[in-house]
């Protein structure tokens, strides 16, 4: 048993058991916390692989960005709804549809995929093209060349959706303060302060 | 199994020895920037600050961290125990762990892995879960709206924070940090890139929750925001990975803008220094920077600081980018292409 091995096997272990976690305990926040394990294990396997730079995004864009604005939501719920054991049957047909989809989808993929042992060197080693780069620079020189169109693609498909949600959740409310930096800035002594001289029984006018 | 274990004992303690060899001196630095940190603020003021424990109050800092060893645990009766104690110790635990990037001077480091900067992002980065898990564990108000403000800080300044990262790394051409530090053998990267270098230093001190932005523990909203219901050892180690995590920020601008471990000049006093007290001097002028801006900025209100990060260093950062990009492209600079 080598230690990569041995990394394997802890790695693979706390996914397992912690994606288990994510859909059986009953606080939303745990699960949350559990999924965020589970990815930060899932860059652990990567680095097995010496996929070091996979691993950092992962971890930068998953853990570090995307379950930030999961955690944040649920964290506002109330959970005390979710605790009720009658939910749980409320969505047991469509769980169960989901579920029979994704198994099936699997099993015709595996059935369909060819395990050819004669390319096992390219499996173990994918960067045979890339012999003294390092992982960065082999995904940056495919990236930008051959896959440029897909790179770009995905990129305006996100902006679109960026796009998307602004527009669909910009509302003006009436009868908002808001500050204008841009007047508070332009606020001066002069314009801001007079000096009056008020008479007696009088006052001043505003 | 055991096999595995008893043919590696040997490279196991080695590298314990070498953890131990960055976090003994890593503790002592943190005491020394805490005590300069009142020392200068008590200045500014003109207080003494700390001067009643041991010669100059030097074993102020060290009382103050045995106080807080021998005080009780207080645990707040409707917490989440288990998040509520981890939320301190994922905090200190990642603000050490970036620290075995860090080289400080020419081969001298932990871990010379080709994606340091990344690795250094990534653990700043899952630093803000430390502060949810305690806001959202202590089931208290205060703490709760100081873990939101805070998540919401920490996320947007980390972008405008990547983009600095990323114009540094294209004038290197690598993602590893001695690879950035010998990149500026000729020129400081803070000449060339100074307005880049402005942006990342007001972004480490709203990261790491400095004042002007310490608006998570702002005292006269919050209480202490994130740590209000924290007492002793948990609070001890919220403390310190919030100072390790400064010491961080330091040693990354000390090696992206500041040439890492090399002298200012390179004749003979200077280069005969060796590199790691320059490093060390740099990362001190750097705090001593961050500490005067703690006592004299007051504090930013929280749309202020929102409508900094993102419709002020987000465009700027962004532009800076292509800027770069263009001139190292259009004048052949680029490390890549030579």
């Amino acid at each position: 048993m080598t230690a990569s091995l041995l990394s394997f096997y802890i790695f693979s272990t706390v996914i397992l058991l912690s994606s288990l976690m994510v859909i059986t305990s009953k606080n939303p926040v745990h699960s949350v916390l559990f999924l965020i394990l589970t990815f930060f294990n899932g860059a652990g396997l990567f680095i097995i692989l010496h996929a070091e730079f996979l691993a950092m995004i992962l971890i930068i864009v998953y853990v570090g960005a995307v379950a930030v604005l999961f955690l944040f939501v649920v964290m506002m719920l109330d959970f005390k709804i979710s605790l009720d054991k009658n939910n749980i049957l409320q969505y047991l047909p469509i769980g169960f549809f989901v579920g029979v989809v994704f198994i099936s989808e699997l099993i015709i993929v595996l059935i369909n995929t060819k395990f050819d042992l004669s390319n096992i060197q390219i499996l173990v080693n994918p960067m045979i093209k890339f012999e003294n780069l390092t992982n960065t620079e082999a995904i940056g020189s495919i990236l930008y060349t051959d896959y440029i169109l897909y790179f770009q693609l995905s990129g305006i498909i996100l902006l679109v959706a960026m796009i998307g949600s602004i527009v669909l959740t910009l509302r003006t409310r009436e009868g908002v303060k808001r500050q204008s930096i841009q007047s508070q800035l332009d606020r001066n002594y002069k314009s801001t302060i007079t000096m009056v001289d008020p008479k007696s029984n009088e006052g001043v006018d505003i | 199994m055991i096999a595995l274990i008893s043919e590696n004992l040997l490279h196991l303690f080695f590298i314990v020895g070498l953890c131990l060899l960055i976090f003994v001196p890593l503790l002592l630095g943190v005491v020394i920037v805490l005590f300069a940190d009142r020392k200068i603020w008590a200045a500014v003021q003109k207080r003494k600050g700390p001067n009643v424990v041991g010669p100059f109050g030097l074993f102020q800092i060290p009382a103050d961290g045995l106080k807080f060893l021998f005080k009780e645990i207080i645990i707040p009766d409707g917490s989440d125990k288990t998040i509520y104690f981890i939320a301190p110790i994922l905090t200190s635990t990642l603000a050490i762990a970036a620290w075995a990037v860090i080289p400080i001077q020419e081969n001298i480091v932990l871990s010379d892995i080709n994606v340091g900067v990344l690795y250094i992002f990534a653990m700043s980065s899952l630093g803000v879960y430390g502060i949810l898990m305690a806001g959202w564990a202590s089931n208290s108000k205060y703490p709760f709206l100081g873990a939101l403000r805070s998540a919401a800080q920490m996320v947007s300044y980390e972008v405008s924070i990547g983009f600095v990262i990323v114009t540094v790394l294209m004038c290197v051409g690598s993602l590893n940090l001695s690879e950035i530090v010998y990149a500026q053998k000729n020129i400081w990267f803070f000449i060339p890139l100074f307005p880049m270098f402005v942006v990342f230093f007001i972004s480490a001190l709203a990261e790491t929750n400095r004042p002007p932005f310490d608006l998570p523990e702002a005292e006269s909203e919050l209480v202490a925001g994130y740590q209000t219901e924290y007492s002793a050892m948990p609070f001890l180690l919220f403390f310190l990975g919030e100072y390790i995590n400064i010491l961080l920020m330091c040693a990354m601008m000390t090696i992206m803008f500041f040439g890492g471990w090399y002298p200012p000049i390179d004749v003979a006093p200077f280069n005969l220094i060796p590199g790691f007290i320059w490093f060390l001097v740099k990362m001190m002028v750097i705090f001593y920077m961050i500490s005067m801006v703690k006592a004299f900025v007051p504090r930013y209100r929280y749309d202020q600081l929102m409508r900094l990060g993102w419709k002020v260093f987000l465009p700027l950062s962004l532009l800076a980018v292509v800027v770069t990009s263009s001139v190292l492209f259009f004048f052949n600079l680029a490390p890549v292409f030579s």
